[in-house]
């Protein structure tokens, strides 16, 4: 039975169900809700871990990033600066492989400062080695917490996850969501016991140096773990489908993408959006189709060039911008793509909380058509 | 050396880092000018000089990184660096 409940109080409550014993955090709007909510919960007796109050981000991750190598399943949150403030650690805790899950209420970077929406925080990690997922609703942002620890702790996996959804759109929204009983997440998830862990009496080191004879073989081993956690992450999708009814068990999704001629490439709630745009123009005749990707790392190269062999054009919608290049989905998009003559057209919109409607959706598909690159879409073009 | 997850060690693990490999410079033990004094066994960073029972002290090349510490303390000026033919 579905629960109308704010998006952040969603995350909390997947989060208590998934049993972390270690939780240390900083608040920072627009992720502050759901730790509020966690250390109410551990207050209250309702989650039986140690909440550590720390005094910035930096601290916090390197919290989870100990307790993580003493064994313990952790969990953290952030946003923004606060991520960028973890930089150095996210680094660390994915070289170290430990396997810490970390909800980022996605918001923009400053300056200038904004505490509104995009996907520029979360997306400027996206070379720090943690896998990354996306999600279009509130539903799916609780349910990939579930995923996330599963697959993290895998054995041949053992690496860091975010798991994304964005800030004050989904975080502070109220929508229906279905939560799992505990007796059910913990046949999905059982204890994390991992096979090394630091131990006073079988002492052990991590994250050693490396002199240049290993280095490189080490970060090929971390990318090549990352690539293969694919698979890990269609298997515990399937048994989340098989036990619970949704299937996460794709890193994307398509929506009308059959006999599309121009797709849309999106990650987050604005599919939500893009799909009721889509109904609409398709109710007009024209064939316009999403894929979605819910999985940014490991990034599905093979999955999306297969999916949109069919497209006559696609259009990225990037809500953040390596600045200097183009939007960083849209250069994954056209690598995957690379030598199959369809052209990708790259968009940037929704920066900093600017609204993306129904209508910019469809005028998007109207430039693509047009063969139209409009790198940044919507511009008040009166103010500059 | 087989690589460890998350480049995890155990103790003792970093002899595995054969550190002679960094090495440019060569320290040459002149045995007839040494006092034994001992000073090139505590002052070697690496601790990779050993000292037989009747005080003869010799380098271990394979973990030597040729930092020349010993050579420029030895008071009897019996070490020399010579360069590395590799």
């Amino acid at each position: 039975m579905p629960e109308l409940i704010e998006g952040s109080l969603a995350v909390a409550e997947a989060v208590r169900l998934c049993r972390p014993q270690v939780i240390a955090a900083y608040p920072i709007t627009p992720q502050t809700h759901i730790v509020e909510a966690l250390a109410e919960m551990v207050a209250n007796g309702k989650l039986d871990a140690d909440y550590i109050t720390v005094e910035s981000e930096f601290s916090a991750l390197s919290a989870c990033l100990g307790a993580s190598a003493a064994g313990s399943r952790t969990y953290s949150a952030t946003t923004s600066q606060g991520l960028a403030l973890m930089f150095e650690v996210c680094f660390n805790v994915a070289g170290m492989r430990f396997p810490v899950v970390m909800t980022i209420a996605n918001r923009a970077l400053g300056a200038p400062l904004s505490i509104w929406n995009d996907q520029q925080d979360s997306i400027s990690l996206r070379d720090s080695g943690w896998l990354q997922f996306y999600a279009e609703d509130n539903q799916e942002a609780t349910d990939l917490h579930y995923i996330a620890y599963r697959v993290c702790e895998d054995p041949s996996v053992l690496l860091p996850a975010f798991v994304c959804f964005d800030g004050f759109i989904l975080s502070h929204t109220y929508e229906p969501v279905e939560q799992l009983a505990q007796v059910d997440v913990d046949k999905f998830l059982p204890k994390f016991t991992p096979k090394e862990r630091l131990d006073a009496a079988d002492p052990i080191s991590f994250g050693m140096f490396a002199s240049p004879d290993y280095y490189m073989e080490f970060r090929y081993a971390h990318d090549k773990a990352l690539k293969d956690s694919k698979a890990i992450i269609e298997k515990a999708g399937k048994e989340f489908a098989k036990l619970f009814g949704r299937d996460y068990s794709a890193l994307i999704e398509g929506y009308h993408l059959k006999d599309a001629e121009t797709v849309l490439v999106a990650m987050g709630s604005i599919c939500g959006t893009t799909k009721d745009a889509i109904d609409e123009m398709r109710a007009e005749g024209k064939k316009v189709g999403l894929l979605k990707i819910r999985v940014f790392r490991p990034f599905p190269t093979e999955e999306l060039a297969k999916a949109l062999a069919g497209a006559k054009r696609v259009a990225v919608l990037d809500k953040n911008i390596s600045l200097g290049s183009k939007g960083a989905v849209a250069l994954e998009v056209k690598d995957a793509l690379y030598g199959s003559g369809i052209p990708v057209y790259g968009y940037i919109l929704g920066l900093g909380g600017r609204d993306v409607r129904k209508k910019d959706i469809k005028e998007i598909v109207t430039l693509a058509e047009k063969g139209q690159i409009d790198q940044f879409y919507g511009l008040r073009k009166e103010v500059l | 050396m087989a690589l460890a997850v998350g480049c995890r060690a155990r103790p003792g693990k970093a002899r595995d880092n054969k550190t002679g490999s960094w090495r440019v410079f060569k320290p040459v033990f002149d045995h007839e000018k040494c006092s034994q004094c001992g000073t090139c066994k505590t002052i070697c960073p690496e601790g990779c000089i050993s000292e037989s029972a009747d005080a003869v002290f010799t380098p271990d090349y394979t973990y030597c990184k040729g930092c020349g510490l010993c050579a420029q303390e030895c008071p009897a000026e019996a070490i020399e660096m010579k360069q590395e033919e590799k």
